[in-house]
């Protein structure tokens, strides 16, 4: 018999069954969420399959998160929060909806210690797999999937295959979690990890913070992966445990696991990235592109919305001012988030700056909630994803915080300088 | 009453006009987006593989209890739940097929539907309106017109002999 992947023991931790790639298991799951994109329906599917009867299997492992429209500036989002809400507040208690004021759900339930290291989380949320950069597993399924699991507790996965990528050296000055997290989908593409789970490993990977982790488990979905999974080290064990107030088991891989891939690059010096629309795995040198007007530039989003990405751009923008022919937005992930840029300063000097400031969500991501681009304009995202169309008619190009900020006080794509 | 696990029925395998698989049937060829708005299942059936060179006819071809034999990542696509239900509205009881897109093999499963990969099915040796026997609990199948056992599939897991046994996933949420 051979040993198990970080993945397999995770599920094992969490079904009867057997365990081995392929094998469909029944898999309970510890914390069900819905957000207000496919929350509504969540609840519709609920009330159509299991009418007059208990429709939450258990109110202390659900939980609602708003935060892909917040608050609502359509009617349509506005009925779909307002039937989740009333779910909410008639079958849970009040703390488990995180309404529009909370934030990117993914990043509340890390914050609130929802979501621990070896934890299984669905969600409505496509990047809810985020949750592997605490060790956690975390899904992202339809709105049925999710009405099942809030009745029953359970859903039902194929074990995934598991592959290991091993970055290794120290990243240029300038680059940060995010150059590194582009260089990988520059290596493998957004087909790369096609339907299997990442082991996320080497000192380029334990050297990041949880910001860092959170970054890099982000663009999975994007390399086509199910979910790619960092090994919790000591701060943020520590982090998990002071949020959570629990214990929880640290999965580590078997010496004998079976892969059905092992990559390693080599990422000392790494230098900025940049992925040019209209695909994230468009990746290049920020140096080969420079000089391209720069018209929006948007700090925000699960990606890097947390508040050290806010910490560089602000050292960035002290006593400057962003480019008279660029728009700047900021928007924090979480209202933790925004609390800390309140305190510190950090919003007065966005303020003079004169960048604009946006409440914590999901911000220009999903729905062009902080504004769009025209046809021909050029917007640098700080996002996960630049396909034609998401936030507007322009081009849409990803990169680092740093060089978002660099290109938006230069007014034109630019290498960030420190 | 516990449903049957050994179904049998006529086969259609879905060849192009040389008689060779077609792999990479999407959602959109299955069931047009289109017809989207559709929500009733049985209205759906009429537009099944309505979008795919050779079958277009197909819901007139099929009979209920047939089973459908396809080749390689059959689904592929969009999520829509149509493209499954519109043969389930046809009265096809199976699909075997050599691999499927991964939604559709989700929304098969969760709407009862029985899904079993047989990576090889395609070249062994089945044509059109042989009557064949399929073990959903072994993976067993045997083209019964030539009483011949053909290569086996995989066993459907527990997951989805649970779900079908009780009719779809939220009929199975109902005796937890
Ligand atoms: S920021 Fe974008 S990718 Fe991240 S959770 Fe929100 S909508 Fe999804």
């Amino acid at each position: 018999m051979t040993g198990k992947s970080i993945i397999e023991k995770l599920i094992s931790d969490h079904t009867r069954e057997e365990v081995s790639p392929g094998n469909i298991v029944w898999l309970d799951i510890d914390v069900r969420s819905a957000r207000d994109f496919g929350g509504a329906n969540v609840v519709k599917n609920l009330q159509k399959h299991y009418p007059n009867e208990n429709q939450v299997a258990d109110p202390e492992k659900t939980f609602f998160t708003f935060d892909c429209v917040v608050p609502a500036n359509n009617i349509g989002y506005a009925e779909n929060q307002q039937i989740a809400r009333v779910f909410a507040r008639e079958n849970l208690s009040r703390e488990h909806l995180f309404d529009v004021d909370a934030g990117i759900g993914s990043h509340v339930m890390i914050e609130k210690g929802i979501a621990i290291p070896g934890s299984t989380v669905i969600g409505t949320d496509s990047h809810l797999n985020i949750l592997g950069c605490i060790g956690a597993f975390g899904q992202g399924m339809g709105d049925q999937d999710i009405a099942f699991a809030f009745k029953t507790g359970k859903t039902w996965f194929e074990v995934p295959e598991s592959m290991t990528i091993t970055l290794n050296g120290k990243p240029a000055s300038n680059s940060s979690a995010k150059d590194i997290t582009l260089g990988v989908l520059e290596q493998i593409g957004s087909k790369g990890a096609l339907g299997k789970s990442i082991e996320f490993s080497g000192n380029t990977v334990e050297n990041l913070d949880l910001a860092g982790r959170i970054t890099l488990a982000s663009m999975v979905t994007e390399m086509g992966g199910i979910i790619g999974l960092i090994v919790p080290n000591d701060p943020i064990i520590e982090y998990c445990k002071q949020r959570s107030g629990k214990d929880f088991p640290i999965h580590t891989a078997d010496k004998d696991a079976n892969y059905v891939e092992h990559l390693e690059f080599d990422f000392e010096n790494l230098e900025p990235r940049i992925a040019l629309p209209p695909s994230p795995e468009n990746v290049k040198p920020v140096a080969e592109v420079t000089g391209t007007k720069v018209d929006s530039v948007v700090i925000a989003s699960c990606t890097n919305g947390r508040y050290e990405d806010f910490a560089i751009v602000a050292k960035m923008l002290k006593g400057k001012k962003v480019h008279q022919d660029c728009m700047m937005k900021i928007v924090p992930s979480t209202k933790e988030v925004y609390g800390q840029l309140l305190n510190n300063g950090l919003i007065s000097i966005f303020y003079e700056a004169g960048a604009i400031i946006s409440n914590p969500g999901c911000g220009g991501c999903a729905s062009g909630q902080i504004g769009m681009t025209g046809e021909g304009e050029v917007q640098i995202s700080t996002g996960n994803r630049n396909f034609a169309g998401k936030q507007g008619k322009g081009d849409n190009y990803l990169a680092s915080p740093a060089t978002a900020t660099a290109s938006a006080l230069k007014g034109e794509i630019c290498v960030p300088e420190f | 009453m516990a449903k049957q696990t050994i179904l049998k029925g006529r086969v259609i395998v879905i060849k192009d006009k040389n008689g060779q698989a077609i792999d990479d049937i999407d959602t959109d060829m299955i069931f047009h987006n289109r017809h989207l708005h559709i929500t009733e299942i049985n209205e759906m059936g009429q537009f099944a593989f309505g979008n795919l060179e050779g079958w277009t006819d197909f819901s007139k071809r099929v009979k209920s209890s047939d089973i459908l034999v396809v080749g390689k990542n059959f689904g592929a696509g969009s999520s829509r739940q149509q493209a499954v239900d519109c043969f389930s509205a046809l009265g096809i009881i199976a699909i075997i097929g050599e691999s499927f897109g991964a939604i559709y093999k989700r929304n098969a499963i969760n709407s009862g539907l029985p899904l079993m990969i047989a990576d090889s099915i395609m070249s062994d040796d089945l044509e059109i309106d042989d009557q064949i026997e399929v073990n959903l609990e072994t993976g067993e199948i045997v083209n019964s017109s030539k009483n011949k056992p053909l290569k086996p599939g995989s066993p459907l897991s527990k997951v989805q002999l649970d779900i079908y046994q009780a009719g779809s996933m939220f009929e199975y949420g109902k005796t937890l």
